[in-house]
């Protein structure tokens, strides 16, 4: 199972990543959970210096944009 | 009246000015490490690690592809900042060799003095290339 985490402090853009991260797993059928992380020291961990972020498994893969639903089904195959 | 719960601070709105230095063990290495941590201070921009550049850790290529502007401070001829950035694909950044400044290796005390004419120039660059980007 795949791990989604949404990186950001809860902005309207992070909401829209978030909601766009659970719309892309509906849809791609990906067995994945979505996981916000809120707490600034742990998004600092990952690296990340702006917000919203996308991380898969661990792994950054986008940072400072809301990508699109059909983006991240991309990111999850 | 009761006073509304502070959201926490986002990160959302500006893409960050984000200084690699290299950080280098010569004496040139320490003034433009110093320099990038005053820089900082100053808020002319962020120190971020040109370790995560070469160890190709996601987060930090992520948020430099993100940087609005970005400035590489070598201490050397060796430019070993300016190669690990462009080795890891990036090639529109600002670059500052402190031997250009007449800061020759080995004969460079990490001063005050040093530190302070490389913030200047570090400042300036910022500048121009978040004006121009």
């Amino acid at each position: 199972m795949k791990l989604i985490q949404v990186l950001g402090p809860g902005c309207p853009k992070c909401e829209k990543l978030k909601h766009n991260a659970e719309a892309a797993v509906a849809q791609s059928g990906v067995e994945a959970a979505v996981e916000k992380i809120t707490d600034i020291n742990v998004i600092t961990g990952f690296g990340v210096m702006m917000t919203p972020a996308l991380a898969v498994d661990g792994e950054v893969k986008l940072v400072g944009k809301v990508p699109s639903v059909e983006e991240i089904k991309k990111l999850l195959t | 009246m009761t006073e509304e719960p502070k959201k926490p601070c986002c990160a959302c709105d500006a893409a960050p000015k984000l200084i690699f230095a290299c950080s280098g063990a010569a004496d040139v290495g320490q003034v433009s490490d110093l320099a990038a941590r005053k820089l900082t201070a100053e808020g002319a921009g962020k120190m971020f690690c040109l370790a995560g550049i070469g160890g190709r850790v996601g987060g930090i290529l992520e948020t430099t592809k993100a940087a609005a502007a970005i400035l590489a401070i070598d201490g050397c001829p060796l430019d070993c900042g300016r190669k690990t950035l462009e080795e890891a694909g990036f090639t529109r950044f600002e670059h500052l060799r402190l031997n250009d400044l007449g800061m020759e290796k080995g004969k460079t005390a990490a001063t005050p003095d040093h530190v302070d004419q490389v913030v200047g120039r570090g400042r300036t660059r910022l500048a121009e290339a978040a004006g121009g980007a």
